[in-house]
């Protein structure tokens, strides 16, 4: 097993210089990087040259990328367009961005999981129709429409939330962000359980398990639920990279102030050092929390081996 | 061995209206009372261990409604082997399903017959009365043991349940339980092993541990499914000759599916033999080696090579069976049949007697008995 | 039947939620069995021959959702060819006077922030869609499969750099790159947009591509044709690919979906299409800011954006089932 941790970080060295690379080279050679540390005002070419060379802009761009992956290795993520080290920015925005990602975790455990269950021993039932048209729904309406119409209702109409976060972000004001963020997944992991529940359900070892003269109960939780989870399991814990990632635009909408609202700032006024950073981490996250998965999955089930 | 606590299923003489069926005898629809007793040591006190009677199963599948079991009845006695002999899709292991309660429904479902265990019909009971017969009286052995072990528990925890359940007893009472069992089933380091999963084991030591899951609660009747079908030829004897010893150890009446009649000859005492849902023979296991009484079962035994023909072409019975959903009227063998007649096409022919303990389905048996 | 370690997940994990799988699954061996036939398993060959894919087509004509799915579809592409068959207006016909005014007669859906009419807006952005999500997905089938296909079939070296380059795909977040890589590009067309897709969607494809090629290689058949000596490309277009081809179909029908859904969604973050572009997204975008007063002029155009999508998820949900004879 060390082994295979070890082998499985290595190959995430290549992974991650690669898709560093790919942003970097998205941020520096599509945009001008130096656009934004003069302000809002176009920088004149003296100050912009000045800037250019002190950033060292003017080197090879693969001079320029080493530099930066070094310093971000070092925990040196420079500064951020108003002058605050981006390593700040980072640690105000991550813990709200992580809050509201365990928010939509829970309910996709909670509800997708739950509603999973239910649709899965109940298939062809009108419960199972229902909720299986009302997951394709979901899955259909954009997480911002979802989000501006949860918002109106909600916040403006009903006033049962506040419309916009504040920018502590406690828990009880990310409840219907992370309902929003979690939604389409939430939609997937019902129906990823579903099938799977399904599946198994005529599996041979379930019914060597009613054979077995078993009390219903036990057939399906230790049985047939044990065994579908499984592939759920992996499921929502691959997502947490993919949530973080993706919780731009609901941070946008609620207004939270965290990875995704920095990040589009960081975009909106051009400050590589931002976007860079952010995403860095971002990918390391993924990349991680994959491993994680994986090692996991392979807890879960003994017919998997390291190799 | 003994048959365990009484959980209060009737064992008495009383089994039904059919008081005077023999206990070696095949059910026989509308059976005549007494008919002699059969040779051989089958004979115990009380009725049958587990009787069908006129079992019907119906399939729904996207081309219509299958007949899979279609009025089939058979007896076991408690201590006798019952081998059901077909080919795939005959209905041998629907009607165990049924038997063992363990019947997908839907798609398929019982639409008449009754399952007697020890006089009582199955099919009336609650299902937790029924659940509490499963593994503890009556257990199954399937074929696939890979499959139809759970791949995410160790052995011990799945050989364990079965006392943790039915016997309430500790985790580590049902471990040192499922270990003596391992070692009952003679699979070698079992104290070792019990903490592994099915997957780490050969083939011939999960079929191992499947009979041993059947044989933890010692109950009065083992269902095998085709149990050696799965496993390398040079295992199948093995286990075979293990599950043979055991029942005898123990004292159980068994049902044996299968399709090979090789597996059947050293083992069993009657054969059941099944063709498209019903049954077309029935005879002790010597008597149909010797002259098969139905061209059907004619075919399966000539299409088995024998050292001394070796000359001889193998037989092979031509055509394929029946698709399940439109089974040819008449009798259902007579595509296939080398005997077959005009009344064959459209007479369904009864399982008549042919002689004490033998039955065949065919309007010529006489002359398939001369050969 | 044994049960494959990882199920069958969702067609799409939304931004790669599949993770990295190449963790041993349990030597193929043991778990590959031939399923063991134990009582009726369904009808037998009923005389008359049936491919996989007459067979689904069978099945498709019978599920209404599907049915229905198409029909919309099938209108969807009408309209974005001949939007004047309904909406005989300019979609740019604006006037400030009409403002986020409601219904009226002859503008059903009423006006928006411009004064423009929704109800044309609507009927006129269903080409934009329709556009981006058909050329996303050919773009990302055609390029998935081939280097999937290639990759799986070459196996060794090739194969092993194009699992990396998924991999560096995967690794990062969809909107994000989006946001990042679009941000810096002033167009007024669609094919920003369709190009950005194509660089962060082929990974999708070509994973399953790649997955089904090595199946298909490992069956006899393909192994015997070989042995047979045919040659390694009749092997990978007569054997090889048709196998790859029903898991693509069915991924990248739910993939259009979703492509369709993106473009809103990048068009809402400021970084997708813009004006003068008609596009569903835009007008979101645009409405939003006046949810409160003229709810109207987001719902429209969000509901068209809903159905769409959602027409294309069903009839990709349609076609795997029809397509997976596993779910029989």
């Amino acid at each position: 097993m060390g082994r295979y941790v070890i082998r499985r970080l290595l190959q995430m060295i290549p992974v991650f210089a690669g898709a560093t690379l790919l942003i970097f080279l998205m941020v520096n050679v599509m945009g001008d990087p130096v656009a934004g540390l003069c302000g809002e005002r176009r920088c004149d070419p003296a100050t912009a040259a000045r800037l250019r060379a002190e950033f060292g802009l003017d080197r090879p761009l693969w001079q320029q990328y080493l530099t930066s992956m070094g310093n971000v290795v070092t925990g040196d993520f420079g500064t951020a367009f108003n002058g605050q080290p981006v390593v700040e920015l980072m640690a105000d925005a991550f813990p709200v961005t992580i809050r509201l990602t365990l928010v939509a975790i829970f309910f996709e455990i909670v509800i997708g999981v739950g509603l999973g269950m239910l649709t899965g021993l109940r298939r062809g039932r009108p419960v199972d129709t229902g909720v299986l048209l009302a997951t394709l729904v979901v899955i259909a309406v954009p997480t911002f429409v979802t989000g501006l119409l949860l918002q109106l209702l909600l916040g403006v109409k009903w006033g049962w939330i506040r419309p916009s976060v504040s920018a502590e972000a406690p828990l009880d004001e990310l409840i219907v962000p992370g309902l929003v963020l979690a939604a389409v997944s939430l939609a997937y992991v019902t129906r990823l359980t579903r099938t799977s529940i399904a599946e198994n359900r005529r599996a041979d070892y379930v019914r060597t398990a009613i054979a077995k003269g078993l009390p219903r109960r036990r057939v399906m939780t230790r049985h047939l639920l044990r065994n579908s989870l499984i592939p759920v399991v992996t499921f929502i814990g691959a997502d947490i990279g993919a949530l973080m990632g993706g919780a731009i635009v609901t941070e946008r909408i609620f207004n939270i102030h965290g990875v995704g609202y920095q990040l589009y700032q960081g975009i909106l006024r051009q400050s590589t050092q931002t976007v860079v950073g952010f995403v860095t981490v971002l990918v390391l996250v993924f990349l991680l929390v994959n491993l994680l998965v994986d090692l996991l999955y392979a807890v879960l089930d003994p017919r998997i081996r390291y190799a | 061995m003994s048959t365990g606590p009484s959980t209060g299923i009737g064992t008495g003489p009383n089994n039904g209206p059919k008081t005077g069926t023999p206990p070696g005898g095949a059910g026989v629809p509308g059976g005549e009372p007494g008919a002699p007793a059969p040779s051989g040591g089958a004979l115990r006190s009380g009725g049958p261990l587990l009787e069908v009677r006129d079992l019907r199963v119906e399939f729904r599948t996207r081309d219509g409604v299958a007949r899979a079991v279609d009025g089939v009845s058979w007896s076991v006695a408690p201590g006798e082997t019952l081998a059901v002999l077909g080919e795939s899709g005959s209905g041998k292991s629907v009607t165990a399903q049924a038997a063992m309660g363990i019947l997908d429904t839907p798609p398929g479902r019982i639409t008449g017959g009754e399952i007697l265990f020890r006089g009582r019909d199955l099919l009336k009971l609650r299902e937790d009365e029924r659940r509490r017969i499963r593994g503890a009286r009556m257990a199954m052995i399937f074929q696939d043991a890979l499959s139809s072990l759970n791949p995410v528990l160790t052995v011990g925890d799945q050989l364990g349940e079965m006392f943790t359940v039915h016997r309430g007893m500790s985790r580590r009472g049902a471990r040192a339980k499922a270990v003596e069992l391992m070692e009952r089933v003679r699979i070698p380091a079992a104290r070792e092993r019990v903490g592994q999963y099915p997957h780490q084991f050969s083939g011939g030591m999960r079929q191992r541990i499947m009979i041993a899951m059947a044989l933890s609660l010692e109950p009065d009747l083992i269902i095998a499914d085709e149990p050696t079908t799965a496993l390398d030829v040079t295992v199948q004897a093995q286990v075979m000759d293990l599950l043979a010893e055991l029942r005898r150890e123990l004292g159980m009446g068994l049902v044996l599916i299968t399709h090979d009649l090789g597996v059947v000859a050293d083992v069993a005492d009657r054969i059941a033999v099944m063709y498209a849902g019903r049954i077309v023979e029935t005879a002790p296991v010597h008597d149909l080696y010797k002259a098969p009484a139905h061209p059907y079962t004619r075919g399966l035994l000539d299409s088995i090579p024998r050292p001394d023909r070796k000359d001889a072409d193998l037989y092979a019975i031509s055509g394929l069976p029946p698709n399940p959903v439109a089974v040819p009227p008449g009798c259902a063998f007579h595509p296939r049949c080398p005997m077959a007649r005009d009344v064959c096409r459209t007479g369904e022919p009864e399982l008549s007697r042919v002689s004490a303990e033998r039955e065949s389905a065919c309007f010529f048996w006489r002359e398939c008995l001369r050969g | 039947m044994p049960e494959a370690p990882y199920g069958d997940g969702p067609a799409i994990a939304p931004a790669g939620g599949g993770g990295a799988m190449d963790l041993a699954t349990a030597e193929g061996g043991t778990l590959e069995q031939a399923p063991a036939p134990a009582g009726p398993s369904g009808p037998g060959p009923a005389g008359r021959p049936r491919s996989l894919w007459s067979d689904a087509w069978h099945d498709l004509r019978r599920n209404p959702v599907f049915v229905v799915a198409a029909l919309v579809i099938l209108f969807l592409f009408a309209i974005s060819v001949w939007p004047q068959l309904i909406a005989p207006g300019n979609p740019l016909d604006c006037d400030l006077a009409r403002a986020q005014q409601g219904s009226r007669a002859g503008h059903p859906f009423g006006f928006d922030g411009q004064g423009c009419d929704v109800y044309t807006r609507t009927v006129h952005g269903a080409r934009t869609s329709v556009t981006v999500g058909v050329c996303a997905t050919l773009g990302v089938a055609l390029l998935g499969s081939a280097l999937g296909g290639f990759a799986g079939f070459l196996g060794g070296v090739p194969d092993a750099l194009l699992s990396r380059l998924t991999d560096v795909f995967f690794a990062i977040p969809v909107v994000l790159g989006g946001l990042v890589l679009l941000s810096v590009v002033t167009s007024d067309t669609v094919w920003p947009v369709i190009g950005f897709m194509l660089l962060l969607g082929w990974p999708q494809v070509s994973r399953i591509a790649r997955g089904s090629v090595i199946a298909a290689k490992q069956n006899d058949y393909v192994q015997a044709a070989r042995a047979l000596g045919a040659s390694p490309a009749r092997l990978l277009l007569k054997h090889v690919m048709p196998n790859a081809v029903a898991p693509v179909i069915v991924v990248a029908t739910i993939a259009l979906g979703t492509y369709v859904s993106l473009e809103a969604t990048l068009s809402y973050l400021g970084v997708g299409l813009r004006p003068p572009t008609v596009s569903w997204g835009i007008d979101i975008s645009a409405a939003s800011p006046y949810i409160r007063n003229a709810p109207h002029m987001l719902l429209w155009p969000a509901g068209a954006l809903a159905v769409t999508v959602l027409a294309f998820i069903m009839l990709g949900d349609a076609v795997r089932d029809a397509l997976d004879p596993k779910l029989r």
